[in-house]
């Protein structure tokens, strides 16, 4: 039988490994901000079974973590499509594949 | 008097500036393009007439200090550049020599300037004309203010480097081009005499100034430190450089054994001629001997009162005189006639300085200059009349379409004959005659010397007899015209000075050799009544010379263009010789030339199998380091660098995948790193 804590690991890596994938396979740019976020909450995922299933369980840290990562996260894909809206403005287009100005 | 001084001196300082307006002419005009001619010409004209006011200042400046103070030579000298512990200085000198000498260059040469725009009206390369007159002209007036023998040497080439360009201007006739070649190598023989008299010149007093406040070497201490060694049985330093010297002047002024490039020199249009005959070329020889007449008279020291040098001088001139107008008797190119003339008075100016007579030599200089200049743009005006004819035997007749040039062409007839009294050449004749008499060495100048009065009298009448007398011999569909104002208004204003200038040296008035001598002019008749016989001597000549040229061609008109001459059929062989110049450039081409020739062939010989066979040995050895220079290169050096680089290119354009700028690369390189990362941390790696 299969330990809770394993379960939610196995699960939280098997989503920060279809959001790699999409990161990775994408060449959309709003999906591959769709990957990350996916990782992100892979992460969230970690971040809450460590705490349910530690030794703290019953102080609220892992909440207030997960709340804060999600805030964090809220930020970035700010910034993200932000970016995206850029780059789309700058070429037309929002494949990745077009935009390669970070070559030295 | 005091006040005055200054005032000659700032003239003095600034003497260089009369040289300079020509040079700078000359150089702009050297870039001006072919179709401004009328700026070409009228920046000549004003730079020589800028140039004659200048020098009739330096003129104005030496009668300051006249009559007769210390003041009557003033010369200033700046050092140049310095070899070692000498510094070489060069000056200019402004004396009553000078003075004269640049304002006839000046007047005379605007007069021809003017002439030539006239005659060379139609020529397309007028404005490369002027060009090289006005460099000729610059090179002469630097000639003549120079303060030392390096300057002087420079524009003596200078002079010879435009006399080469004028000489040879219509250098697409062959016979130009070799004209050309001739006068620039006959007179380089002279340049080396000269060349080798200066460093020795150098090497025995150490300065080339000619003044220089007491220490150049024209004044006394040099020149008695020449003379010293050889009192002392040294050697004859002091006649050998005068005679080195007098080469470089025998070359430039067509002293008999090198007079033969003169003649061909009127292969050049007839501005030339007359500038070369009558102002600068050949004036310059004479010139420089008179300049250093203190050198040449040096070894008089040495030979009780009797100057070798000076001897040898006289003798060079006395016997060019006689020899050059002999020549001319029986020349059919009216060109030519007055270039024998010209050879034969220079001998007359080097006799007189020979013989002691300077001032006279200077004297007629200055007449020459005017009445040869005159007659050498009179007989351009003749051949321009003429439609380009040269042959006296083709012309005559034509006193009465050209009266200008023919009333002017007599004027300078007479002058060079020596017409008495009216005539400027017959006081400066006589002046030479009667030094050539009062000469103790030898009567020999003297006999010479009248007769050359005499065949100039003469060759002068027949060839007024063939040009102007009797009928036109020409084309008869193109007969002779006058030529226009630019070349006839020259001609009248030379022709005034042929006359006037002789009442400057009369012998009862001799102020031009007066000033030459810097000595106070005396109004007197002694001096002419006591030459009376010796003036009555050389009257005679001279009316026997006109009148027997008078019954030979002006009172029996020459027969046709082709018949003998009347001196050919009474004389043939005599006839045949002169014409031919004595036979001269034959025996020069037999003897000399071919000499050179042998020489030169075998040179080639050498070059072509001995030297060429060196030559080429080495090139080979050459070629084969070179060869295997370049192996080493291209292999080793070239090929470990290609190889090297090669390398780092393949790697680096592998490495550059890594970074194509997409983000994607980019996190695929992070994740792979990131499984490696865990990947070791799983196997146990300690970090």
């Amino acid at each position: 039988m299969i330990q809770p804590l394993h379960a939610c690991l196995i699960l939280s890596s098997l989503l920060f490994c279809i959001g790699l994938a999409g990161v990775l396979a994408r060449h959309n740019t709003i999906l591959m901000l769709i990957g990350v976020e996916l990782m992100l909450n892979a992460a969230n995922v970690n971040f809450i079974a460590f705490w349910r299933y530690g030794a703290w369980a019953g102080q609220s840290a892992g909440v207030m973590f997960a709340i804060f990562s999600i805030a964090v996260a809220a930020a970035e894909i700010a910034v993200g499509l932000a970016l995206v809206i850029l780059i789309f403005r700058h070429v037309r287009t929002t494949s990745i594949d077009r935009v390669d100005g970070m070559k030295g | 008097m005091i006040s005055k001084t200054w005032e000659t001196l700032l003239v003095v300082k600034l003497l260089w500036i009369i040289p300079a307006i020509p040079m700078l002419a000359a150089g702009v005009l050297a870039l001006t393009p072919r179709g401004y001619r009328r700026m070409a010409a009228s920046l000549a004209i004003g730079s020589m007439v800028l140039a004659f006011l200048f020098s009739c200042l330096a003129f104005y400046a030496t009668m300051i200090p006249l009559p007769y103070s210390e003041a009557w030579r003033q010369s200033y000298n700046v050092p140049w550049f310095d070899i070692g512990h000498e510094t070489v200085r060069v000056g200019w000198v402004l004396d009553p020599l000078s003075a004269l000498m640049l304002a006839m260059v000046t007047f005379v040469g605007t007069c021809i300037f003017v002439f030539s725009t006239g005659y060379m009206a139609e020529d397309e390369n007028f404005t490369r004309f002027f060009g090289f007159l006005t460099l000729f002209a610059g090179a002469m007036l630097g000639l003549i203010i120079s303060n030392s023998l390096l300057l002087l040497f420079i524009c003596w080439e200078l002079v010879g480097l435009a006399s080469y360009l004028l000489i040879g201007f219509w250098f697409h006739k062959p016979s130009a081009a070799a004209a050309a070649k001739k006068a620039f190598m006959t007179t380089r023989i002279g340049d080396l005499g000269l060349l080798i008299g200066m460093v020795w010149l150098y090497s025995e007093t150490g300065t080339l100034l000619f003044y220089d406040g007491g220490f150049g070497c024209l004044e006394t201490k040099a020149l008695i430190g020449l003379v010293t060694p050889a009192i002392s049985g040294g050697t004859l330093a002091v006649t050998g450089i005068a005679l080195l010297i007098f080469c470089g002047a025998i070359g430039k002024s067509g002293q008999f054994p090198l007079h033969v490039w003169l003649p061909d020199a009127m292969e050049g249009p007839t501005p030339v001629s007359a500038l070369i005959h009558a102002a600068t070329m050949v004036a310059a020889g004479v010139f420089l001997v008179g300049r250093m007449l203190p050198l040449m008279g040096a070894d008089m020291i040495l030979f009780s009162g009797s100057s070798p040098t000076l001897y040898i001088v006289a003798m060079v001139g006395s016997f060019t005189a006689l020899f050059a107008a002999l020549i001319a008797v029986a020349q059919t190119d009216i060109k030519r006639i007055l270039a024998y003339s010209t050879v034969s008075q220079l001998g007359y100016m080097m006799m007189a300085i020979g013989v002691g007579g300077y001032p006279a030599a200077i004297f007629h200089l200055l007449t020459h200059a005017f009445f040869k200049a005159l007659l050498f743009l009179g007989s351009g005006s003749v051949i321009h009349g003429c439609h380009h004819e040269q042959d006296i035997r083709r012309m005559g007749g034509i006193a009465g379409s050209m009266k200008i040039t023919f009333a002017t062409y007599a004027v300078g007839m007479m002058a060079l004959s020596g017409v008495p009294f009216f005539f400027s050449g017959f006081w400066s004749k006589e002046a030479i005659l009667h030094a050539a008499l009062t000469w103790t060495p030898s009567m020999l100048p003297f006999i010479f010397g009248l007769c050359g009065a005499f065949l100039t009298a003469f060759y002068m009448t027949r060839m007024m007899g063939y040009v102007f007398f009797g009928n036109y011999r020409g084309d008869s569909c193109h007969a002779p015209h006058e030529s226009p104002a630019t070349m006839t208004v020259p001609l009248v204003i030379l022709a005034v000075f042929a006359v006037l200038l002789g009442f400057a040296g009369t012998s009862f008035w001799p102020w031009c050799q007066s000033y030459l001598t810097a000595q106070r002019v005396r109004f007197g008749w002694e001096e002419f009544l006591h030459a009376w016989p010796l003036t009555g001597g050389s009257i005679a000549m001279v009316a026997a010379g006109i009148g027997l040229g008078w019954k030979l061609y002006i009172s029996r008109p020459v027969g046709g263009a082709d018949a003998p001459d009347i001196l050919e059929t009474m004389h043939p062989k005599i006839y045949n010789c002169l014409k031919n110049k004595f036979f001269v450039d034959e025996f020069y081409a037999a003897t000399w030339v071919r000499w050179c020739g042998a020489f030169a062939s075998v040179s080639d010989w050498m070059e072509r199998f001995v030297w060429g066979g060196m030559m080429r040995g080495a090139a080979f050895f050459t070629a084969c380091l070179a060869l295997l220079n370049s192996e080493t290169d291209e292999r080793v050096v070239n090929g470990s660098f290609d190889g090297g680089c090669k390398v780092l290119k393949a790697s680096s354009g592998k490495l550059s995948l890594f970074q194509n700028g997409k983000a994607q690369r980019y996190l695929c390189v992070i994740g792979a790193a990131f499984a490696l990362l865990l990947l070791a941390l799983e196997m146990g790696v300690k970090l």
